[in-house]
């Protein structure tokens, strides 16, 4: 007898949990072979907004992990996928890579996970600075968190791309809400059921699925968000994302290349704020050299 | 010590009706459906607003806390024109007198004091009574009272009702708001039964909790005393307020209590006469609600003043 199978409901991911949309809404993209991924959620602006409460509620906690922590859910996060890239490079194929592009991606997605894992205790010793000032001060800059980013993942490279978008984000004690790739959102729902086991606690990254030019607006003109990133944005999305930032000078990153070729420590400083402290020292008075 | 006010008679609680706590679960879920929008949604946050009694009850409050509050109550946001002020601030007797200081006399927003060995109400019934009297001295207008829960739960409900009426007679021309503290009732049958002792023994509102135990208003408590309210309006045709308190920390919320009242027992009640809101940081919420109505942009938390 042939077995009825089982399909999985593809949902969001907002605080650790899987909601379906507020809105009830689904879209059904094509894959490759013409036929249906299946309906999507369609997420709306009231679940961005939800989103970013979740966000706002966990950035407190992981801003305030030690970094080598947050290092090792990071390469947890590496683990747990490894562990299910049959599943990954499965669905990368439906949505349409060839086999050999789909093991390379789900390959690579692994090392940026572990590369990003390096980098958490890392960045500050290596971008952080002792600067020389005239005065009697040590005076020293430090990385420190924006906050809640919002971001857009690039529609090529569906996983590797979420995993390059969100995950200098979170390195440096950020939590953000990301928006997977439209066409291709399989991976991205995917991925949060490896989150969600992987001890990164909720709400650090919360991923919806929808339409870009129905959230963009609402992503850069929400005044809880800190930074927005993206690297595929047209022309036109690039406008209204500067536009509609400007009631909270929010920072809009657009990452030059794509990112999901990128391995780098450049865009963990993107989402951060430098800051500088001018700590009072006694001047010495046998003349040793000041900075 | 003798008043001219004859006492009340005492309540016989097995008068009360007993509450069929499926139907009071099924109604109050549906408060919840309801969809208010736009200028509805407007009128309903700035409603909201006027009901509120800006609440500290804390070991750490000091004067000035308690003098920037009362700005707080008379300014809610000054960048958004026309918002009302909080229907008063609600601090502990010590502070009565500083509150009265820092909002004048012209001002709408009330004093109110809880009294009466809050949040616990295990004290001595004459020092009580000194308390009320002593905060109502320095300026309160209104007394938050906590009963005996340890007394109710004994099953001696004469002695609550007694203390009830005590503390309205010592409150003079200050309204009473009688705390039943629900989550320490254990039961619906048992909110009922205290709300109806409350409101015979003279109270002019009954409020669900202090605010200092983690059960605290829901929408299901706070129908079965309003269900209580409307019984005894039904009866007598006089008006108890009601004032849910604790736990009630966003817009959407106070919005569902606001229809629960009206289809409850009706419009009269949607003023700060008759309806408040126990909270603290429910304000900050309306406001970032009504500041998104205004300029169409969701809201951070960090434009919004603490306290």
């Amino acid at each position: 007898m042939k077995r009825l199978e089982v399909l999985k409901t593809y949902k969001l991911y907002i605080g650790g949990q899987f909601p379906r949309t507020e809105s009830g809404r689904y879209y059904s993209p094509t894959g490759a072979d013409g036929q249906s991924l299946g309906n999507i959620c369609q997420s709306s602006r009231k679940d961005f907004r939800n989103a970013v409460v979740a966000a706002k509620g966990a950035l407190g906690g992981w801003a305030s992990r030690a970094a080598f922590n947050r290092s090792q859910i990071l390469y947890r996060i590496g683990e747990m996928l490894e562990g299910r890239s049959a599943q990954f490079v499965d669905e990368l194929i439906k949505q349409g890579s060839t086999e050999a592009d789909a093991r390379q991606e789900v390959e690579d997605s692994v090392d940026r996970c572990v590369y990003y894992a390096g980098w958490c205790d890392k960045y500050q010793q290596v971008f952080s600075a002792v600067n020389p000032v005239s005065s009697s001060h040590f005076n020293f800059s430090i990385y420190e968190p924006v906050g809640i980013v919002a971001a857009i993942a690039p529609e090529e490279k569906p996983l590797l791309g979420l995993l390059g978008t969100v995950l200098p984000i979170i390195v440096g004690g950020n939590s953000c809400v990301v928006l997977a790739s439209g066409n291709s959102p399989l991976s991205a729902i995917t991925l949060a059921e490896v989150l969600a086991t992987s001890d990164l606690p909720g709400g650090v990254i919360n991923i919806l699925t929808g339409f870009r030019e129905e959230l963009l607006p609402f992503m850069v003109s929400h005044m809880e968000v800190n930074a927005f990133v993206a690297s595929d944005l047209s022309a036109e999305h690039l406008k209204t994302a500067k536009e509609e930032s400007i009631h909270n000078l929010k920072r809009i990153i657009h990452h030059k290349e794509n990112i999901a070729d990128c391995e780098s420590p450049y865009p963990i400083l993107s989402t951060q704020e430098v800051k500088t402290t001018w700590h009072p020292i006694e001047s010495s008075i046998s003349g040793g050299g000041k900075y | 010590m003798k008043s001219k006010s004859p006492d009340p008679p005492r309540y016989d609680i097995s008068k009360s009706p007993p509450v069929d706590q499926v139907g009071v679960a099924e109604r109050a879920k549906r408060f919840t459906t309801r969809s208010i929008k736009n200028e509805c949604k407007r009128s309903g946050l700035q409603l909201v607003l006027n009901m509120i009694d800006l609440t500290t009850l804390e070991g750490a409050d000091t004067p000035n806390k308690v003098k920037q509050l009362c700005y707080k109550a008379n300014h809610l946001h000054d960048s958004i024109p026309g918002l009302p002020t909080t229907a008063a601030v609600c601090v502990y007797p010590t502070l009565v007198k500083t509150a009265r200081k820092a909002l004048g006399k012209s001002s709408p927003v009330k004093i109110a004091s809880v009294a009466t060995a809050f949040p616990s109400g295990q004290g001595y019934l004459d020092l009580k009574l000194e308390e009320t009297k002593r905060a109502v001295g320095d300026g309160a207008d209104e007394i938050d009272m906590v009963i005996s829960r340890g007394k109710f739960l004994s099953g001696d409900y004469d002695y609550v009702f007694d203390e009830i009426a005590a503390v309205k007679k010592a409150c003079g021309k200050a309204r009473l708001k009688v705390i039943l503290e629900t989550g320490e009732l254990g039961t619906l049958d048992n909110v009922r039964r205290a709300s109806d002792i409350a409101i015979h023994a003279g109270a002019d509102f009954i409020k669900t909790s202090t605010g200092k135990i983690s059960s605290a208003a829901t929408i299901p408590i706070t129908l079965v005393m309003l269900l209580a309210i409307r019984d005894h309006y039904y009866k007598t045709g006089q008006m108890i307020g009601m004032k849910p308190a604790g736990g009630i920390s966003n817009a959407k919320l106070a919005l569902h209590y606001l229809v629960m009242v009206k289809e409850t027992v009706g419009p009269e009640w949607l003023t700060n006469e008759w309806f408040r809101f126990g909270a603290s940081s429910l304000a900050n919420d309306v406001l970032m609600q009504i500041a998104k109505l205004e300029d169409g942009h969701y809201q951070a938390s960090r434009y919004f003043s603490k306290d």
